[in-house]
């Protein structure tokens, strides 16, 4: 059988070198690129660095970052880290659950937006937070702009 | 050099753009345009001030005048007001207990109360800019050890300064420089851990985005002190604003040849490396932090041997944290005795420290080590907020304890906070009222250690396991007398066994706040109350048949 070739993963390889050391750098940059890394990906992943298929395995279940799915469109992420937790962050999430009708660590059934925990985004002073997409930071807030917040991405 | 009229120095910390600075930024370039002062008016984007609670921030010079939670639509008046006709906005300056305003950033106990050695540059230069590094005496610390030094005289000074890693353990950092220096090996590694994973600390992440070169500076140093050419930052992934200014820092003195082959026309040579975290607690940990770079699962290795003898691909490796690093230049600069005039006899030098939690002024907090918590709180940080009482402070986050207020005179550092049970940590200092419950805090530690253990040894994979679910069943009402001293029993067994310093300490949040709230765990389990009011024991018919139904099944 033909295997398929993955240039995404390629051009990773490229800037890292092909070598096990890279096998962290090289999924990260996968997953940036192509969303999500599936077994054909990880399958490929390992030949190319020379890495057996049950470490690539192993490194990506080990790591909280790494998504062997598609993910939703949208992915918030509620710190739990100690200062939000003392400023009632909890509040917050459970308001967010609510307002989607999910669990956290769930997934809206439109595919829309996933939630998830995160330990501290450094950004205590501004106590409790939330990140949206890895880059979009919402500080001091209550279950309301948390929720005004949301419906911004939807 | 041009000549400016005004500074106006806008805080980029990540805080403040969260905050909204962004927008304001463009919407004071505009007014100055409008009135036509572009040419007069500097505008500088910073790193973190470290009034984060406050912001979006911005300082104005030379009258040193500090505006806070600026937004877009207050850049009108302060360009017509304050910058044509000097007339500063006293509404939006820094206020006194929220009535008299300061007239300068002097005058605010939050900013004259702090000594700044490792934020001496954030919040006062761009740090996407070399340039401005270099004008506050950057790299000339590095010249000075390259060209007049030698790698052990380097190291003996910061032997001498009496630096200790601040990562946590406190060890001092000369000594470990020194066991790697003495490895003969031709490839050695520098890392510096920028794994920042304490859950309520963020002291290294406003170092690297607002002084980057400050901690690239450190690493160049301590490798022409140990004989590496070869220099890692590991940093979080969860950080990619740091990871941003990193890349511009790298890449800008690559450009100015301060990285790479024959640095300032010397023999020594070094290269440094971005590799990004993938969101591992463990990771923080040198060894398992060593696999990481390796590209492998982040489980802590066996001890010995060390780093400093086979670490990184089994070569001699040191491994210093982002703040140890920050320090360096300054020592070399100025000398150990300079240092050493700071802190304690046995903790030279200063510590910073994130405070959080319930406290009127929440933010980045630079002091001399040896400093008491009460004058971090109530001085610096203003004080709990109105209403309430302070309880408790916890520091060492995950590995560390609660100080309360019987000891909050207690000098903060290596000696003293070890003594109370708890310890110094990275950084994090949360702060906590009568609202909080202890054994709740004790919950949402382990909770966390449990979620973040590797898994490799026993101990800490099913001990802190054990332990979690005592503690569940203690604040939902179903706790048994005999609990607490299991809980003592099994954390004191996991501190002896666990294979790395985060099992080793995992049970510290426990053993503390039974130590000094040992009557709130009493009336949790025999008293059916939370003090606090946090846990709730309505559900305490139906939560008793869950657990009598799991013990048949």
């Amino acid at each position: 059988m033909e295997k398929t070739r993955y240039p995404q993963v390629e051009m990773e390889i490229r800037k890292w070198g092909s070598k096990p050391s890279s096998l962290i750098q090289v999924l990260h940059g996968t997953q940036e690129r192509i969303g999500y890394l599936s077994q054909n990906v990880l399958e490929y992943i390992a030949e190319r660095l020379n890495v057996s298929l049950s470490k690539v395995y192993g490194v990506v279940t080990f790591y909280n970052f790494f998504k062997t799915q598609k993910d939703a469109d949208h992915i918030i992420m509620t710190c739990m880290g100690t200062a939000c937790y003392v400023k009632n962050g909890e509040e917050v999430i459970k308001a967010i659950e609510k307002y989607l009708g999910i669990k956290m660590g769930g997934k809206t059934s439109d595919g829309k937006f996933s939630l998830r925990i995160v330990r501290c985004l450094g950004a205590c002073g501004m106590a409790p937070v939330m990140c949206i997409d890895g880059d979009d930071i919402y500080g001091r807030l209550t279950p309301e702009k948390a929720i005004e917040a949301i419906k911004r991405y939807q | 050099m041009k000549i400016y009229r005004i500074h106006a120095l806008i805080c980029a910390g990540a805080q403040c753009l969260a905050a909204g600075g962004n927008g304001f930024e463009e919407a004071l370039k505009n007014e100055l345009k409008k009135h036509n002062i572009e040419e007069e008016v500097c505008v500088v984007e910073t790193g973190c001030m470290g009034a984060c609670q406050l912001g979006p921030l911005l300082v104005v010079y030379p009258e040193g005048i500090m505006y806070t939670n600026v937004e877009a639509k207050d850049a009108k008046e302060i360009v017509e007001e304050h910058f044509l006709k000097g007339r500063p906005i006293k509404r939006l300056m820094w206020k006194k207990e929220g009535k008299e305003e300061f007239p300068g950033l002097k005058d605010i106990p939050f900013f004259a109360k702090q000594t700044k050695i490792v934020l001496r540059n954030c919040g006062l230069i761009n740090p996407e800019d070399i340039n401005e590094y270099i004008a506050r005496n950057g790299y000339k610390a590095l010249a000075k050890a390259i060209v007049e030094m030698k790698p052990q005289d380097v190291i003996d000074v910061v032997k001498e300064s009496g630096l200790r890693g601040r990562g946590g353990a406190g060890f001092p950092t000369g000594l470990k420089w020194s066991f790697a220096a003495n490895q003969d090996s031709e490839e050695k590694y520098m890392i510096c851990n920028a794994d920042e994973g304490d859950p309520g600390a963020y002291m290294d992440r406003s170092v690297l985005e607002g002084d980057p070169h400050s901690v690239i500076e450190g690493m160049m140093i301590a490798g022409y002190a140990i004989g590496a050419n070869r220099g890692y930052i590991y940093v979080r992934a969860e950080y990619p604003l740091a990871v941003r200014r990193l890349e511009t820092a790298i890449k800008q003195a690559k450009q100015a040849g301060l990285l790479g082959k024959n640095i300032l026309g010397t023999n020594f040579s070094f290269d440094i490396e971005l590799r990004m975290g993938a969101g591992a607690f463990v990771c923080g940990e040198e060894t398992a932090l060593i696999n990481s770079i390796e590209g492998k699962r982040g489980e802590p290795r066996k001890k010995p041997p060390f780093p400093a003898i086979s670490g990184l691909f089994g070569k001699p490796t040191i491994i210093n944290n982002v703040e140890t690093l920050a320090n360096l230049s300054v020592i070399i600069d100025k000398g150990a005795k300079f240092f050493k005039q700071f802190g304690t006899e046995k903790s030279p030098g200063t510590k910073v420290f994130a405070l959080a939690g319930k406290v009127n002024i929440s933010g980045l907090v630079e002091v001399p080590m040896g400093t008491s918590l009460r004058k971090i709180v109530f001085d610096i940080g203003g004080g709990i907020p109105e209403g309430h009482t302070f309880k408790g402070a916890l520091t060492g986050g995950p590995s560390g304890g609660v100080i309360p207020m019987e000891f909050i005179d207690t000098p903060m550092d290596y000696e003293s906070l070890p003594a109370l049970g708890t310890i110094m940590g990275s950084g994090g200092l949360i702060i906590m009222d009568e609202t909080s419950c202890m054994v709740d805090v004790a919950k949402f530690f382990l909770k966390f250690v449990v979620d973040e253990s590797c898994g490799k040894c026993v101990p800490c994979r099913e001990g802190t396991k054990q332990m979690l679910k005592i503690l569940e069943r203690i604040t939902s009402g179903r706790g048994q007398k005999e609990d607490i001293d299991r809980l003592e029993k099994m954390g004191k067994l996991i501190k002896l066994t666990a294979l790395c310093a985060l099992g080793q300490t995992a049970p510290n949040p426990v053993l503390s706040t039974i130590k000094y709230f040992k009557e709130e765990y009493l009336a949790h389990i025999i008293d059916k109350k939370c003090p606090a009011g946090i846990c709730q024991f309505s559900a305490l018919k139906e939560g008793g048949k869950k657990h009598e139904a799991k013990v048949t099944h």
